[in-house]
């Protein structure tokens, strides 16, 4: 009966949120990035790139939001540099996107140790603090639970609904969407493929960095090697659960997210019974199971992976 | 812009475009050393000086590149068949399972049986480890990308807690490491006094066996023709599904094999850093070689010579050693936009 | 409304000029058809009219301004609307998003949407184009997405209206609604360019005739001037003859399907219903029918690629236990796909690769198990090529860089050197100029006299006439029983190809 208390308990909602947000971030990047056709398997040393460039703008002294904007343009050059390796010279959208990963990861390790040389234990910075929302922060569980979450948080959430009416109800998210289904009825309509794919990678690798620096400049305080651990990856899932739509992607990264704070808790319940290590597997069978569970109505953007070349014979 | 296929690729072409594209890695690369207030010139020179310099440092890199061949042949052969296998580490690691559990006392067989055996044990071994994402991709077309990436995950952990308790040596005096390999199953040495290893001789023969099987059997035509078009292959009468089954058992076992190189020959016994990340480097090992084995060969020489030589340089000069990273990632998309103008030219509206 | 002059285009794709020295021009409500056989260049010149490829020499003015060069914008601006060949829709969007789609600002936050709705109403209204705005593009039949086609250019204001091939996907009586569409355009000062290689449809539609052959103009005529004999020799350039069928007594049965069913995706109805079919030995049967009916779910049955929900296939009287390609080829099936570069050639690799690719598993071509024997499989290919007449830059080259006749040519080869007792042709001529168009028909009357039993999918309803024996059409995956091409005629194939089975001749 323990396990069920956990549900009851504000501070297991609260981590959830917390959990939940980068992996929001991430996946309405990834999301936006596929929708318009391309596969972004960058997003692994993008976010670690984010993480590292937010922290670092603080820790020399600059805000906690000039981190954000700083580490979503740093994004977004990694961004432009995908689109123009896979979108305009066409490169394999898997071997580019992992040669940025590894270039994003690399270049801010190395650029971190060029700044710390020798710490050992990674300096802390001041981050976002949880808002005090009158009235709402004071409730009783729902405040601690839903209510006392930093700005950043908040944001993470706000991203959905700005997506969804992006997306769905802009002629630039038409565009999008018809660059990830059709381009040549895009270039039909006098509208250019490349520029709406790149504008569409930068945008989301943006995100993904925003995610990366949730990490180091809210949900925790520091960056240390090997923090994303993953969360790119799991991202990446997460689009596919979600069927390419925003809506769908909020489900998916808050029912990880529960599960993976359950799982930190239930370690702790469970003692010594079970080895903790089973525990952390947890998040990444999960995320494969995700995947196993959508793949029967699974429908890929029809031109996702295909690159489009223009004066091609049609 | 425009491109346009060219009508021939010259040979000469093919080779020397990646040559001269590591060179533009360098250049570029040279910027990050500047910025390190160290003389570019003096930082190179003690990174080929201590990758290829000395007798020693030759046989480090060669030892180094031994488990690199073996990654990169599995993702060459896999990426050939367009089968993403992202999770050569976690095979590797499977690998080395299997000889830690196989080779440290369970069976003893004379020398000349015992290595092989190993190296049998451990290319099972990787293959069953994608035996989940394989049967996933024919069956539910689940991508293999984010299973076989996240797979790693799962074995590593799985590793740790084999290490921290049934595995665990208890000679070790707490240090979460496995039962050494039996003597019979060390690889010996090749050079007196260094840490080369015959595993490195295994790794060069499977490379030319696996680029005899992809141009001359048919099995090869089978992966290369599914890897260019699934479509037209499986028109032609080629089963889809055994030939990815074929790729996923091939580079699995491939990947298994580093694993045996590294616990049997250059460690001796299992420990979770077993691998700095071998699985991963064969991915650019493999993309620098544009997926040839034999290219394999060279190019996995070439970036252990980047990593043992930084090694070394970054203790001569005040240079973070992440700068092997950076340049291992700059000449792999350097190599593949090479490549990219080899194939095709451009026009300019 | 509008002057359409284009001066002296010219265009190059490497070594090959698709258009040479052309000019063209076209008044205010005027039809002016382009007719010219498959690669004499028509689709390229429009392609540069609408700004999708720039030419290389030439320009084109509208109105007496010059139109800038590869800028399709531009084109829509200036009052060019172009109906693809191949529907440049996206199938999940909704017909009203395809047609929104670029008309709005892209930095706009907004959509006006019902604005565009009652634009897009009056617009169906005036023109007689039924479409229903918020339906998926993907569930619209052939004729319905060649609706939305249309509204789209109209949507945009055009004045200038490019027509590539339209009818190809439609059945004789939407052709005639579409014709009728037309000349309402037309009275409304609409000018026309009507891209076609149907003779006896530019003599139905246009004012004038432009003739292409190999890139260059070789007539202008007045449609009135001029007939089906004149047009057509100006097209090719000589008397043309297509081979035509001998009567021939058809032998026993090599391939029937007996109650066929295919299930379709969840939810959807079933692609192919209960459908038998005899094919016979020294027979060719045609399968007429507009795309999308199940053309292509009985192709992909008979080709191994696709299994069947119910019902089964016999060859020679066994049936067939196993559906795969593999086993098909070794029962003796030969199979010409519908699409040469998706699906009969790996385009990366090369031409020999290519023309052994079916036969890679039969002992003349390995030896010690699995190897490869290079010298056998060069040898074959040489052999091929030079008795099919295949243009290449030699059998390294890659398969990817043949032109699209030389491509079938190397189909046809892999298929007929395995002497196969049955052969699926799925839209063999498709895209071929006359030439080639005459060899493929030749070598498919020759394998049908040598004993073979062909199964040809066709849309070209001249293509059935001159080469089939006997003829059957397919309607919403149904198959009408078969006729003897002699006893039939278009009007009646025509009428059945529109959903009235029980037409009569």
């Amino acid at each position: 009966m323990e396990w069920l208390e956990l549900f009851i308990s504000a501070g297991f909602w609260a981590a959830m949120l917390r959990i939940a947000a980068p992996l929001i971030f991430g996946t309405v990047g990834e999301l936006i990035c596929e929708r318009a056709g391309v596969l972004n398997l960058g997003i692994e040393g993008i976010m670690t790139m984010g993480a590292m460039t937010g922290w670092m703008w603080v820790f020399q002294g600059g805000t906690l939001w000039g981190g954000v904007v700083f580490a979503a343009c740093v994004g977004a050059v990694f961004g432009l540099l995908h689109a123009g390796l896979a979108v305009h010279l066409g490169l394999s959208q898997h071997v580019t996107g992992i040669g940025i990963t590894l270039l994003a990861s690399s270049l801010s390790y190395f650029i971190f140790r060029m700044f710390l040389p020798d710490s050992t234990t990674p300096p802390k910075v001041t981050p976002f603090q949880p808002l005090e929302i009158p009235f709402l922060s004071d409730l009783p569980f729902f405040g601690e639970a839903f209510f006392k979450h930093t700005a950043l948080t908040y944001l993470a959430l706000a991203i959905i609904p700005v997506a969804i009416y992006g997306i769905y109800r802009t002629p630039l998210g038409r565009a999008i969407r018809m660059a990830g289904e059709n381009p040549v009825a895009l270039e039909a309509q006098g509208i250019d493929v490349l520029h709406i794919r790149t504008g569409a990678v930068m945008a989301g690798s943006a995100l993904m960095a925003i995610g990366g620096a949730y990490l180091t400049i809210s949900a925790f305080d520091a960056f240390f090697f090997g923090m994303i651990n993953g969360r790119g990856w799991i991202c990446i899932a997460l689009v596919i659960f979600a069927s390419w739509k925003p809506g769908r992607a909020l489900f998916g990264a808050l029912l990880f997210a529960g599960l993976d704070a359950f799982q930190v808790r239930a370690q702790q319940l469970a003692g010594g019974a079970i080895p903790y290590q089973f525990f952390l597997m947890l998040p990444y069978l999960l995320s494969i199971g995700a995947m196993i569970v959508i793949s029967k109505s699974m429908r890929y953007p029809k031109a996702l992976l295909v690159p489009f070349r223009r004066g091609d014979r049609i | 812009m425009q491109l346009e296929p060219r009508e021939h690729i010259s040979a000469g072409r093919v080779i020397l475009a990646p040559i001269a594209a590591i060179i533009v890695a360098f250049i570029i690369c040279s910027g990050l050393i500047m910025w390190t207030g160290e003389s570019v010139f003096e930082a190179y020179g003690y990174l080929f000086k201590g990758g290829f310099g000395s007798r020693f440092a030759i046989s480090e890199t060669l030892n180094r590149a031994t488990p690199l061949i073996f990654t990169g042949l599995a993702a060459a052969v896999a990426f050939r068949a367009k089968f993403w296998n992202i999770g050569a580490e976690g095979q590797l690691y499977f690998g080395a399972l299997a000889a830690t559990i196989l080779g440290a006392g369970v069976i003893t067989l004379p020398s000349i049986l015992m290595i092989p055996f190993l190296f049998l044990a451990g290319a099972i071994a990787g293959g069953l480890a994608l035996i989940g994402p394989v049967f996933l991709k024919t069956t539910l077309k689940v991508d293999e990308v984010v299973t076989t990436l996240l797979l790693n995950f799962v074995i590593l952990l799985f590793v740790n807690y084999l290490l921290e308790g049934p595995l665990k040596d208890p000679m070790s005096m707490g240090w979460p490491q496995a039962a050494a390999i039996i003597d019979e199953g060390v690889l010996p040495a090749l050079l007196p006094r260094t840490r080369l290893h015959v595993g490195f001789l295994v790794a060069l023969s499977s490379a030319v066996m696996i680029w005899a099987l992809m141009r001359y059997t048919i099995w090869g035509y089978e992966i290369r023709a599914v890897g260019a078009n699934a479509t037209a292959a499986r028109f032609a009468g080629i089963s889809i599904n055994r030939t990815v089954m074929l790729v996923a058992m091939l580079s699995g076992g491939l990947a298994g094999m580093a694993g045996i190189t590294e616990t049997a020959g250059t460690k001796g016994y299992l420990t979770l850093d077993l691998s700095p990340g071998f699985g991963y480097t064969g991915i650019a090992v493999a993309m620098l070689a544009n997926l040839h084995p034999i290219g394999v060969i060279l190019s996995a020489i070439f970036l252990a010579g980047i990593y043992v030589g930084s090694d070394s340089m970054s203790r001569a000069v005040n240079i973070p050693t992440y700068i092997a990273d950076v340049m291992v990632a700059l000449s792999v998309l350097s190599v593949l936009v090479s490549l990219m103008f080899v194939q095709y030219r451009v026009r300019w509206k | 409304m509008a002057e359409l002059h284009i001066k002296g285009v010219t265009k190059r794709f490497g070594s090959l000029t698709a258009n040479d020295n052309i000019s063209l021009n076209v008044a205010t409500g005027e039809v002016v058809a382009l007719l010219g056989e498959n690669g004499a260049g028509k689709t390229t010149l429009m392609n540069i009219l609408f700004g999708h490829y720039v030419a290389d020499e030439g320009s084109i003015d509208i109105d007496g301004t010059t139109l800038p060069p590869g800028s399709t914008d531009a084109a829509i601006k200036a009052g060019v609307g172009m109906v693809h060949q191949h529907f440049t829709l996206a199938e999940n969007l909704s017909v009203l998003d395809n047609i929104m789609l670029g008309t709005e600002s892209l930095f706009s936050l907004t959509s006006k949407v019902s604005a565009a709705r009652k634009k897009l109403d009056a617009l169906a209204k005036e023109y007689n184009l039924d479409v229903h705005p918020d339906a998926l593009v993907g569930n619209l039949s052939v004729g319905e997405r060649q609706r939305v086609e249309i509204l789209k250019v109209l949507y945009r204001g055009a004045r200038i209206l490019i027509l590539d091939e339209p009818t190809a996907v439609l059945t004789p009586a939407e052709t005639d609604q579409l014709f009728a569409n037309l000349k309402n355009m037309v009275a409304r000062g609409m000018s026309i360019i009507f891209i076609s290689h149907k003779l006896h449809e530019i003599l139905a539609i246009s004012d004038r005739v432009t003739v292409l052959r190999h890139g260059a103009v070789v007539g202008e005529v007045v449609t009135k001037d001029t007939d089906r004999a004149k047009l057509a020799e100006l097209m090719v350039g000589r008397k043309v003859s297509r081979p035509k069928a001998e009567h021939m007594q058809a032998g026993a049965p090599v391939v029937e399907l007996k109650n066929i069913s295919i299930a379709g995706e969840k939810g959807m109805p079933e692609v192919l219903k209960n459908v038998d079919l005899t094919i016979r030995h020294n027979e060719i049967v045609a399968i007429a029918g507009v795309a999308g009916n199940g053309q292509r779910e009985l192709a992909g049955l008979l080709s191994g690629t696709l299994p069947q929900s119910s019902g089964e296939i016999l060859v020679e009287g066994q049936p067939v236990t196993n559906n795969n390609p593999l086993q098909f080829l070794k029962m003796g099936f030969g199979r010409i796909p519908e699409d040469r570069h998706h699906t009969g050639t790996v385009g990366e690799m090369s031409v020999w690769e290519n023309l052994i690719s079916e036969n890679l598993r039969q002992s003349p071509l390995w030896r010690y198990g699995r190897i490869i024997d290079f010298a056998a499989c060069r040898k074959r290919a040489a052999e091929l090529v030079e008795q099919f007449d295949i243009r290449t830059n030699g059998i390294e080259g890659q398969a990817r860089l043949l032109s699209g006749g030389n491509m079938q040519k190397l189909i046809l080869a892999r298929t007929l050197t395995a002497e196969p007792k049955f052969i699926l042709a799925n839209q063999p001529v498709r895209g071929l100029d006359e030439g080639a168009i005459a060899f493929v028909h030749e070598q498919l009357l020759n394998a049908r006299s040598a004993g073979a039993g062909i199964l040809l999918v066709s849309e070209d309803l001249d293509e059935i006439f001159s080469v089939a024996d006997r003829v059957a059409v397919i309607y919403h995956g149904q198959v009408s029983p078969l006729l003897n091409v002699r006893e039939t005629n278009i009007r009646q194939i025509g009428a059945m190809m529109g959903g009235d089975m029980k037409a009569v001749a």
